[in-house]
């Protein structure tokens, strides 16, 4: 059974106005894939009359279901993996080098999910760093379903199976019941916030942000928005890891691609620099403040700053969590 | 790329050459660990082989040994495909030589993220 347009159209306008994100013509079939269990639930055959149903009951929690249903998305440990093996390789090799002294690094988790990419981000950040390592960790969502799971830190042997490397299991992770917990330590180390990409962002600066597969939902205006909020949070020198298939190239030109393995990384072009000329035409400059906001000055975070010298020297490391190099972090 | 899947399962067999089929791979089959070193011996190295850990004649914790005390076979990413789930049996397989682990049942996107973690699947091109 198909939806009706007047379905279709009414959960479009919904999730349009409440997240930004476009459901064009064509996406009836994720509309009623995505929703059918909410109907179900709610006593009703099918999404056309749970929708009905929604229109006259004008309940604030079924539209918060409704957007939460169509813009929660399935998520795995290490997605992708280059960006994890970029901040091994060129992130944090770069950022050591660039500040004379690196105090905790500051990293913003944007459209977190269930949590996965966040805890990805502590474990290689634990690993890299090496021990003392300080850093702290924003993550953010917009639905408070998928932030709660993410707390809780505890994941099905399903989930586990999804791309979480097994030295990092053994590790990171003991059984409870049927179910993996993740360790204290870096559940520690992340703060859970729901956070709607289109408010202000969360208090920064930071000295990464990661906005992946995100920026492909919206359309060009609110891609560029978005951006120079971020922007705004990114110290200078810091980076920002877009999904695989996305890029700011030809929606904000405040920014460059720094060529690091095949991921999307880029990083705010130098105050006074030639503006890059890969930015579409039309595009909107000179609105977006090319330093962090003084809003959030460095001096009023908390300070862990010490000598670059007491810093733990980098081990060796193999350049990506695969391959027979890595067993050394397994027998411990 | 070639891979070795050894399981006495015939049924689980077929799933995991299945997904491997899909990725691209070629595919040899051993009903356990003893057979496996057999086509190993005929055939040559692979690139992959998924274990099974309980097998009669010669279980996969062993059959993984084998292979790491083989410099021939250096070469080969060994996965663990197995019901066992204990923690602890976790960390012998990786301690034993074992590259990843996956725990049955899985989905053919779980062998996908493995694989691409363990440097196994093409690279594909941003768009």
């Amino acid at each position: 059974m198909s939806l009706t347009q007047d379905t279709f159209a009414f959960v479009a306008d919904v999730v349009r106005r409440r997240s930004a994100i476009q459901l064009e013509a064509g996406k009836e079939y994720l509309v009623e894939s995505r929703l059918l269990p909410l109907a179900r639930d709610a006593g009703h055959a099918g999404v056309d009359a749970y929708i009905r149903d929604v229109r006259a009951a004008r309940r604030e929690a079924d539209l918060v279901e409704i957007v939460e249903a169509l813009t929660t998305n399935e998520t795995s440990w290490f997605r992708d993996n280059t960006p994890f093996s970029a901040l091994r390789t060129h992130v944090v090799p770069t950022l050591r080098a660039e500040r004379p002294v690196l105090d905790t690094l500051r990293v913003w988790s944007a459209a977190c999910s269930t949590g996965q990419e966040p805890y990805s981000l502590a474990m290689t950040l634990s690993d890299v760093l090496g021990p003392g390592a300080r850093f702290d960790i924003t993550a953010t969502d917009l639905s408070e379903h998928v932030l709660a799971q993410a707390r809780s830190g505890r994941y099905s042997q399903l989930e586990i199976n999804r791309g979480l490397p097994a030295p990092m299991l053994v590790r990171y992770f003991q059984r409870n019941g049927h179910d993996w917990q993740i360790a204290d330590e870096l559940r520690r180390t992340i703060t859970f916030q729901k956070h709607n990409l289109l408010d202000a962002p969360p208090a920064g600066p930071f000295d990464l942000v990661f906005l992946r597969n995100v920026l492909i939902y919206f359309d060009l205006e609110t891609k560029r928005s978005i951006l120079s909020r971020v922007h705004r949070v990114l110290r200078p020198g810091g980076f920002l890891v877009l999904g695989a298939a996305e890029t700011t190239i030809g929606v904000d030109g405040d920014w460059e691609r720094v060529p690091v393995e095949r991921g999307s990384v880029y990083r705010p072009v130098k105050p006074g620099a030639v503006p890059t000329p890969r930015a579409a035409p039309g595009a909107v400059t000179g609105t977006v403040p090319a330093v962090p906001s003084p809003a959030f000055p460095a001096t009023t975070r908390p300070s862990f700053a010490r000598p670059a010298t007491t810093l733990p020297t980098t081990r060796p490391r193999p350049t990506s969590p695969a391959g027979p190099a890595f067993e050394q972090g397994v027998t411990r | 790329m070639r891979a070795l899947v050894i399981d006495d399962s015939r049924t689980m067999r077929r799933i995991v050459a299945g997904a491997l089929e899909e990725l691209g791979f070629t595919t040899l089959q051993a009903g356990d660990g003893q057979q496996a070193l057999d086509v190993l011996e005929q055939e040559g190295e692979v690139d992959l082989a998924c274990i099974d850990w309980n097998m009669p004649v010669m279980d996969g914790l062993t059959f993984v040994t084998r292979v790491r005390a083989n410099p021939e076979w250096r070469n080969i990413t060994l996965m663990m495909v197995t019901t066992e789930s204990e923690h602890g049996q976790i960390v012998r397989a990786l301690a034993a030589g074992a590259h990843e682990y996956l725990i049955k049942p899985f989905t053919p996107d779980a062998i996908r993220d493995k694989l691409d973690l363990l440097g196994l699947i093409p690279a594909e091109e941003p768009v």
